[in-house]
């Protein structure tokens, strides 16, 4: 349980998405503009995120490594379908943001409205992707390890984006050089908020 | 003979689309078609103009040798998916194109991965995650929607490459700058003289940290967008 709430707070704060890896930069830098929208494409990250890390983590452990297989029959435990992680991988979210999209648009039309542009933008969010992919990469060995890495993982892109989304609401206002404008000052910014982001690194939890 | 090649290519943009079997437009290095190699490294970068595949852009940039593999590897993949999606641009019904797009770009990242894997380990392990993300890498699949799907095979093929190229040219210039400020060396080599260690100097580590790879990309635009003023945002 600890051990949970470490890697919680180390995936919001630490290896920040956003901060440390640089990831969803594309989305994080298109939709940051005002903060209420940038809140709901956080939300919907956070969302997508929780439902396709752990599906992801449980095709990965029973279907792509080593001898993941050997449930189906012992004769397969010697077959190693890895290589193909990053199509499964890519096949999974973007079956699953499809499936998301259709299962909000019926039950909750109000939150799809809120929503519905971000919903397909995200298949091609780079967290997403990475998340699974960092998943995979540092081995968490349980579905509750995984699941709560995507959830920090989610939380800490989430608050990145309303972050720099709320500096740029008030950057309209201040006198930014001609040329620093729009993407060049926000890639500034980012670097900074990554700075004091950095304030975390020695945190042992 | 000259004017009239010339004429021939102040008509060429016009008419991307209706092929006439003219000698210019079959001839494989024509200007227009070097022109879609050279626009991304100025007015049509894909970094620093078009705002696409930045997320993977920044992390491999610590030291010179992962950011050149990463260019060469995403120029492959942009290149011969450009290539690929042209060739079936006209089968492909386009309902599914993205999923179609997806996995064309997924098998080319695969086969890199893998060949990375067999030929230079030590990289690939230091990228890590980082090739994975070609796949979502936007440049990719903005090059595949706004050019390969309404183009040619041959300049499509072209186009990848430059726009990978550009790409490659922005992450080599800011792997360039952390490595030589933030260790002292480039390519591994140690380049500033110890006489200068001596002298007091000290590498800035700053530079090695994630957050300045954001402010080195952030200044390089600001120099950028001074040099083209028509680039810069209202």
């Amino acid at each position: 349980m600890e051990n949970l709430f470490s890697l919680f707070v180390r995936s919001i704060f630490v290896d920040n998405m956003v901060f440390a890896y640089f990831l969803g930069m594309c989305s994080y830098l298109a939709i940051s503009k005002n903060v209420k929208t940038a809140f709901g494409l956080g939300l919907a990250v956070i969302f997508v995120m929780l439902i396709t890390v752990p599906v992801n983590f449980l095709i990965n452990k029973y279907l792509l490594v080593k001898g993941g297989l050997s449930w189906l029959s012992p004769s397969l435990s010697e077959v190693d379908l890895s290589f193909l992680s990053f199509i499964m991988f890519i096949a999974v979210i973007a079956a699953i943001v499809q499936l998301v999209e259709m299962v909000v648009e019926r039950y909750s039309p109000a939150l799809y409205s809120s929503l519905g542009i971000f919903l397909p933008l995200i298949a091609v969010n780079c967290a997403i992707m990475g998340a699974s992919l960092f998943m995979q990469e540092r081995e968490y060995s349980s579905l509750a390890e995984s699941t709560t890495f995507a959830l920090g993982s989610g939380i800490g892109w989430c608050l990145a984006i309303v972050g720099i989304a709320a500096i740029r609401e008030k950057l309209k206002y201040s006198q930014v050089p001609a040329p620093l404008k729009g993407l060049g000052i926000a890639f500034i910014i980012t670097g900074l908020m990554g700075v004091s982001f950095m304030c975390f690194l020695g945190i042992e939890l | 003979m000259k004017e009239k090649d010339m004429k021939r290519q102040e008509k060429a943009p016009a008419k991307v689309q209706s092929p006439k079997p003219s000698g210019e437009e079959n001839r494989l290095f024509s200007a227009k078609n070097l022109k879609l190699l050279s626009r991304p490294f100025g007015a049509d970068n894909p970094v620093t103009v078009q705002v696409l595949g930045i997320c993977s852009a920044l992390a491999v940039t610590v030291k010179l040798q992962p950011a050149l593999v990463m260019a060469v590897s995403v120029i492959v993949v942009t290149g011969f998916s450009n290539l690929i999606i042209s060739l079936l641009r006209n089968t492909i019904p386009p309902r599914i194109r993205i999923i179609v797009q997806l996995t064309v770009i997924a098998t080319l990242v695969i086969l890199v991965d893998q060949v990375l894997k067999a030929v230079a380990y030590d990289v690939s392990k230091q990228l890590s995650v980082f090739v994975g993300l070609i796949i979502t890498n936007c440049i990719v699949m903005g090059r595949l929607e706004a050019f390969a799907m309404a183009n040619k095979p041959w300049p499509a093929f072209l186009d990848g490459i430059g726009n990978g190229a550009g790409y490659g040219f922005i992450l080599i210039v800011v792997a360039f700058l952390r490595e030589l400020f933030g260790s002292g060396t480039l390519l591994g080599f140690k380049v500033i003289p110890e006489s200068f260690y001596q002298a007091g100097y000290v590498n800035n580590g700053l530079f090695i940290l994630p957050p300045m790879a954001l402010i080195v990309l952030g200044v390089i635009i600001w120099v950028h967008r001074s040099f083209n003023p028509n680039l810069i945002e209202k």
